[in-house]
């Protein structure tokens, strides 16, 4: 079947059809993987099932190779670039984390700057690590009622190109994990003017490239590589991710960059479901976010006329920092009701049962998505109301604040590698840190290497771990020292 | 073929995955998929018409009685002030059926999700469907999650008629809804629901899980049991959740026989027996009590 925007035959998924074949010649295995269509480790196979065993096969002539593909993995990938309108698409095994490190590493070496908002997934400022790259932060606009990070106003980008005019790349969250999206044709256009490439990072967008009446995807926009995480709204495995580059990247190069950190033993659990998940975007993906959205938008009503809580939504958009919105998010401010993001998270994993993506200071958010069902929806909203009548209680003292502007003093390559100390943290302030210090989920840095502590920053990680929220990268688990520069 | 040339037709229903019941089938009545659930009735000859959803079964025309007797009566002798009900599944219209026999009752809602399992009852099952149409019974075709949101100290009594936990009614065994039924309850409210069956290892680990939730929803919170020949190892839960009454202390046998109501299960004695459970049983609902309290 071809579809009016499609020029290929969406209908195919090579990479299941060479496993399916493949499994039909009955091969003898004596290559790796050792289980040998799981016959040597019968209990991993009586947990993951036969048919999960006998597509965990290594490359071979007939199902091609991740590292150079020739033959079906090339065709998927082929697929995959017609199917999101871009130049080329790489099937990628490292988690959107890789799509998003061989993305920045493919735009940036070592002493570059890069253009980006300072709300960015930690796997862009680790790639800034591995090569050596400059970050020059767009600090985003702060919505302060909900103390949430939007997105960055073209002006602000405008500024920092001018100030920054050798700069390589912009870079812009498309959306942001709350659902906001920058104007990114806009940026595109500004990048593209002062010959800087645009990059987005798509975690959480890979469904604006098949639904109707959501925000402009990357590749539509113009812009020149997006990291597409196919494993969360496209439906695949976990750790499977798209990298799309448009016509103005050199793909072997791009090809060049992601071998240099990915396995050469690629996982065809993972490739097929990248496929299979492809194929079903195309062929049903509108109908299925068009339902995804209707179900956001009942639990946003649902929500709002509990009390307390408020789920926003496209309300929020004001042509700039928050140009346009995705539907299908659930996020939901509940600093009102008296209780923290994080806490109210807590609640529901313990005592509803009910798991959702993350809570922060003043926010959750409910991931929804195609395998979502309106019971389960029913189930998430009574307990908030729940929660509301068992736990309300003043929101004074509550802080909202969550975005603090950085002070770069050093690139994060210096900082990381650089000779250090360790300190107590409370004895660190005014020093430079040498390492990250964030919150996860959502994975956003409070701290990268490079930027120097200070009285707030030092509050806010005090009082997130007071709320519960768990703080992860320092060397330290307990986080009770921290490295800075010496 | 047999030797009398009736056909040889099983229906089984898997208790466990190694425990499955059969009843010989002699005519299927009804077989449609709703929304919700794939719905059949058919005729049995020890068991008479059956009502199965997913394949398994709701009631049987013989022994139904047990169970919407015991739903029923037990709260009703408890409060004698209930007046405004909120029935929740039991499309089939048993518990309904029970309850309009008491003069008292003024209002029923009735709050199903499958407005084709009604239809289906009241063509197939008119035994049990015989009172939907009482003028005190108001239906509701919706989740009952949604329903129960919006109401706030309406009800006297609650009766949950669930299917299994595993299933479509999942929602109706969760903390949530069992706070919400506390919140549509009146100050001496009552929520009686089915607990299934403490037997088979899968049942009463989900026996125990919605104990556990509603002993930590109402200050009372008691099991009681029944046999009920039809359903996983013929041993059937119902709980027991009140805000102000305790079945025994709270119950006064004589005001509920001066009512004159027949019935072929309930009897006042039986009432405080059913509250008497095995050393097992008693176990394993203290170990869940006792969490609660730690919590």
């Amino acid at each position: 079947m071809k579809t009016s925007r499609n020029s290929l035959n969406q209908t195919r998924a090579p990479v299941y059809e060479a496993l399916e074949n493949f499994r039909r010649m009955r091969v003898v295995p004596f290559d790796v993987p050792g289980h040998k269509r799981g016959r040597g480790n019968p209990e991993l196979t009586a947990f993951l099932g036969q048919q999960c065993m006998w597509a965990d096969v290594n490359s071979m002539k007939p199902l091609d190779n991740l590292c150079s593909p020739v033959s079906v993995i090339r065709e998927a990938e082929e697929l995959a670039a017609d199917a999101f309108g871009a130049a080329h698409a790489f099937l990628m095994v490292g988690g959107t984390t890789s799509s998003v490190q061989s993305m920045v590493l493919t735009a940036c070496k070592r002493g570059d700057e890069i253009i980006l908002p300072r709300n960015v997934h930690r796997s862009v400022i680790n790639a800034l690590v591995l090569c050596g790259a400059v970050p020059v932060y767009v600090n985003p606009e702060v919505n302060q009622e909900l103390g949430i990070s939007l997105g960055m106003r073209r002006e602000q980008v405008e500024k920092a190109i001018v100030e920054h005019p050798g700069a390589v790349a912009v870079l812009v969250n498309n959306p942001t994990y709350y659902g906001i999206c920058s104007d990114l044709r806009a940026i595109v256009k500004m990048a593209h003017k002062a010959g800087m490439l645009c990059l987005a990072d798509e975690a959480h967008g890979t469904h604006f490239y098949f639904g109707g009446g959501l925000p402009v995807s990357a590749m539509e926009a113009g812009a020149d590589m997006a990291a597409v995480s196919m494993h969360k709204s496209g439906g695949s495995l976990t750790q499977s991710s798209l990298l799309l580059t448009g016509p103005n990247v050199h793909a072997g190069y791009v090809r060049q960059i992601i071998n240099l950190t990915q396995t050469t033993s690629g996982s065809y659990l993972l490739m097929s479901s990248l496929d299979i998940s492809r194929r079903n975007l195309v062929l049903r993906g509108r109908e299925v976010f068009h339902q995804v959205a209707d179900m956001a938008s009942y639990a946003r009503q649902e929500i709002n006329a509990i009390g307390g809580y408020y789920a926003f939504g496209r309300e929020l958009m004001n042509g700039n920092s928050v140009f346009d919105f995705d539907t299908t998010k659930l996020s939901i401010h509940t600093r009102d009701i008296g209780l923290a993001g994080i806490e109210v998270y807590d609640i529901l994993r313990d005592e509803y049962d009910i798991q959702i993506e993350f809570g922060d200071i003043g926010n959750i958010l409910a991931y929804l998505s195609m395998g979502d069902r309106p019971q389960e929806l029913e189930r998430l909203v009574s307990a908030l109301a729940e929660i509301r009548r068992r736990y309300q209680k003043d929101a004074a003292g509550l802080l909202s604040q969550e975005y603090i502007e950085p002070e770069v003093v050093t690139s994060p390559q210096e900082a990381f590698y650089a000779e250090k100390e360790s300190l107590l943290l409370t004895e660190s302030e005014g020093r430079v840190c040498s390492e990250f210090v964030m919150c996860y989920p959502p994975g956003i840095p409070i701290l990268a290497p490079g930027e120097r502590i200070t009285a707030e920053i030092l509050e806010h990680i005090q009082y997130a771990r007071e709320k519960g929220c768990s703080m992860t990268g320092p060397e330290d688990p307990d986080m009770i020292r921290i490295n800075v520069l010496a | 073929m047999k030797g009398d040339g009736s056909m040889e037709m099983w229906f089984s229903e898997f208790h466990t995955p190694d425990v499955k019941h059969s009843m010989r089938m002699t005519r299927h009545l009804y077989s449609k998929k709703s929304d919700y659930q794939q719905i059949d009735i058919f005729e049995t000859p020890e068991f008479g018409r059956v009502l199965t959803l997913d394949g398994n079964v709701m009631l049987t025309e013989r022994d139904e009685f047990i169970y919407d007797e015991m739903m029923t009566h037990v709260p009703m002798a408890v409060h004698s002030g209930i007046r405004d009900i909120l029935v929740i599944g039991a499309g089939d219209g048993g518990v309904v059926r029970e309850l309009t026999r008491y003069d008292r009752v003024e209002c029923i809602d009735l709050v199903e999700m499958d407005p084709m399992v009604l239809e289906a009852c009241r063509t197939y099952l008119p035994g049990n469907a015989c009172r939907m149409d009482d003028s005190r019974v108001h239906l509701h075709f919706e989740n009952a999650l949604r329903f129960i949101r919006r109401r706030e100290a309406a009800y006297d009594l609650i009766i949950v008629d669930s299917t299994d936990p595993f299933g479509p009614s999942e929602g109706l065994f969760t903390r949530e809804f069992y706070g919400s039924c506390y919140n549509a309850l009146r100050e001496e409210g009552i929520m009686v629901n089915q607990q299934g069956s403490p037997f088979y290892a899968e049942d009463a680990r989900a026996m125990q899980r919605s104990h556990k939730r509603i002993a930590s929803t109402f200050p009372i919170s008691r099991v009681y049991q029944a046999h009920i020949p039809t359903y996983a190892a013929g041993y059937w839960l119902f709980g027991f959740a009140s805000k102000k009454y305790h079945p025994i202390d709270d119950f006064h046998p004589a005001s509920w026989k001066a009512l004159n109501l027949h019935t072929r299960y309930y009897t006042t004695r039986l009432h405080v027996g059913a509250f008497w459970l095995p050393a097992f049983l008693e176990e394993m609902l203290e170990e869940v009590e006792e969490k609660n309290a730690e919590t």
